[in-house]
């Protein structure tokens, strides 16, 4: 056997796998082995019902929605943060953090009462005809607010650890500002946007504390696919709740596998010969 | 082009990085801006390039001033020290990127045949396709130059361009520059910090101290007239004797060492190992050996004289001396300043 100047791989990676198949293997396993306990024609029943498959043109609809303007207002953020000095910098830094530190539901109220017909955002709104509570814009309201964090924090330190040098050489070829951005910055920045974005996307999918608050909760229309998994809960139909919650389950990994993908993709420049 | 800078001045918040510099460079030449760290040689070059504004003064380009002019329009072709090649484009698209984003259109097959062209003139051929991570750090260096070289500038500046490399690909590089730049007829500044190099390669070095210039000149004329103790420490290395001026020379150790044009007094007289001789005995600076070093071209002497003083003498490979030797030192050569 080789041998190896790091000491601890026994133990860290027992530690490891440890933890994960207790914490995230277990609970997967038995929704899977939850929802496989249903014949595949009651699966596909349960999962191709009208207003399952009305849940799931919500959800992803509005994650999708949400994530691209994360993607614009998260990168513009990071950009600023990165590139300019101005007073209350680090203030705005630490407030990038606090959907995370927040607990959702404080976050839905918070958002119901600002979007609603008579708050402060929600009565100007309405006034010009865009209700946002209680309409699918609420959800992606509240989706881009609990995920706005990963893209920023993505793309970030990608950002501080570019070179100037690259950019002035740029600049010295004769590239205007907007060429360098697309064709010397943004592919640069494209493996931690891809990072940002899928997980901004995964959150939005799983999302449901905020959500409800200022959701309406039509089924139809604006009903996402985490409550209706939570509506079979109360229910008492276990199987359906876990056949509901198997497909973003299987969405969310398998849109993250193709991210992975991509990324490998956009940083194949990086490996030697 | 020939490139004028007058009186060009530069502040950093509160550090004053260049003082009034003024400076010619003739159309075609090879100029080396030679200085330590914080000597102001590279915000220099930056402000010719046009990556850094001037707080004061003009550069001109032949009878244009382009103090004004931002970097993309100045047309300078500038090689940075850790190359700043795009990670994200292979060799050939990185020599091809100035072509492209240029207000000139140039065809695709146009292009490619520039590129094959650039990489048989930096002898990169076949190397097209990969990416920077793939080669060598020589190799980026070249396609560095080679992509500066794309835009045809009328003007190229390489910053401290052999700094990242080790000593063997650097001086191969040195030569293998000096061959494209005579080549290409290209009006060209290079900073380093490497007094050899700068020396090597230019057919003119501007020596800078605390953002000025302290001397200017061919190779020949800095080394053997530098015109300040700085200067003579800078070029290489030097012993440091005290003498006592009379009647236009010194006396060192019963030998007179000329002194031209320095008044009576006191008076640092610099002396590099190479002029110094050891013998056992005779007339001379008496000595005692600390330390000898083997080189392949000579054998270095540590020793030290009789007041204390550390002195440093090259001589001959094949000459007998041990640590503990007594001699004497003749001095053949000296700089003298007056103290």
């Amino acid at each position: 056997m080789k041998r190896r100047v790091l000491p601890g791989l026994p133990l860290a990676l027992g530690i490891t796998i440890f933890y994960v198949a207790l914490i995230v293997a277990l609970p997967l396993g038995a929704l899977i082995f939850k929802a496989a306990s249903l014949g595949l024609d009651d699966y596909w029943r349960i999962i191709s019902s009208n207003r399952a498959l009305a849940s799931y043109r919500v959800t992803a609809g509005s994650a999708a929605v949400a994530t691209v303007f994360n993607l614009v207002f998260g990168m513009a953020l990071a950009w600023v943060l990165v590139r300019y000095n101005f007073p209350g910098k680090r203030l705005v830094d630490a407030i990038v953090d606090l959907p995370f530190a927040l607990p959702t539901a404080v976050a839905g109220i918070a958002l119901t009462t600002l979007f609603a017909a008579n708050g402060w955002f929600g009565a100007p709104l309405a006034a010009i005809g865009i209700p946002v509570a209680y309409t699918p814009l609420g959800i992606m309201v509240a989706m881009a607010f609990t995920s706005l964090p990963f893209v920023v924090r993505t793309v970030q330190p990608v950002l501080e650890d570019l070179d100037p040098a690259l950019e002035e050489a740029a600049q010295s070829l004769g590239g205007s500002d907007w060429t360098i951005f697309r064709k010397v910055i943004l592919p640069l920045l494209t493996p931690a946007l891809l990072a940002g974005v899928s997980l901004s996307f995964a959150r939005s999918l799983g999302e449901f504390g905020a959500i409800i608050f200022i959701a309406g909760n039509q089924p139809m229309q604006t009903e996402i696919t985490a409550l209706l998994a939570f509506i079979r809960l109360e229910e008492y139909d276990y199987q359906a709740a876990a056949a509901i919650a198997s497909v973003l389950l299987i969405t969310a990994f398998v849109m993250l596998a193709v991210t992975n993908l991509l990324q490998a993709r956009a940083l194949r420049y990086t490996q030697r010969s | 082009m020939k490139i004028r800078l007058d009186q060009v001045v530069k502040t950093f918040d509160t550090f004053r990085a260049v003082h009034g510099v003024s400076l010619e460079v003739a159309s075609g030449e090879l100029v080396a801006l030679l200085g330590p760290s914080g000597s102001g040689k590279t915000t220099i070059l930056r402000m010719i390039a046009g990556l850094e504004f001037a707080d004061g003064g003009a550069i001109y380009f032949g009878d244009q001033d382009a103090t004004a002019i931002p970097v993309r329009e100045r047309g300078v072709g500038f090689v940075f020290q850790h190359y700043a090649l795009f990670p994200h484009m292979t060799v050939g698209e990185n020599i091809a990127f100035g072509m492209k984003v240029s207000k000139v259109k140039r065809s695709k097959s146009e292009i490619a045949a520039r590129v094959d062209e650039l990489l048989k003139l930096v002898r990169l051929e076949g190397l097209g396709n990969r990416f920077p991570s793939q080669i060598s750090g020589g190799q980026r260096q070249r396609v560095a130059l080679a992509r500066a070289l794309a835009v045809d500038p009328k003007v190229l500046l390489l910053d401290e361009p052999f700094g990242a490399l080790d000593a063997a690909v650097r001086r191969d590089l040195r030569v293998w520059l000096r061959e494209i730049q005579e080549q290409l007829g290209i009006t060209t500044l290079f900073v380093t910090h490497d007094q050899e190099e700068a020396l090597d390669l230019a057919d003119r070095v501007v020596i800078l101290s605390e953002g000025k210039i302290v001397q200017e000149g061919t190779p020949e004329e800095v080394t053997r007239r530098p015109n300040s103790a700085f200067v003579t420490r800078f070029l290489g290395d030097t012993n440091r004797l005290q003498g006592q001026v009379g009647g236009g020379q010194v006396q060192l150790g019963g030998t007179a060492v000329a002194a031209p044009g320095i008044r009576d007094g006191k008076a640092d007289v610099y002396v590099r190992p190479a002029d110094l001789e050891w013998a056992v005995e005779g007339e001379g600076l008496s000595a005692t050996v600390t330390r000898v070093i083997d080189r392949p071209d000579h054998r270095r002497v540590l020793a030290k004289l009789a007041d204390g003083t550390q002195i440093e003498l090259d001589v001959p490979p094949e000459t007998r001396v041990l640590r503990g030797d007594i001699g004497v030192l003749r001095v053949h050569r000296a700089n003298i300043f007056a103290a």
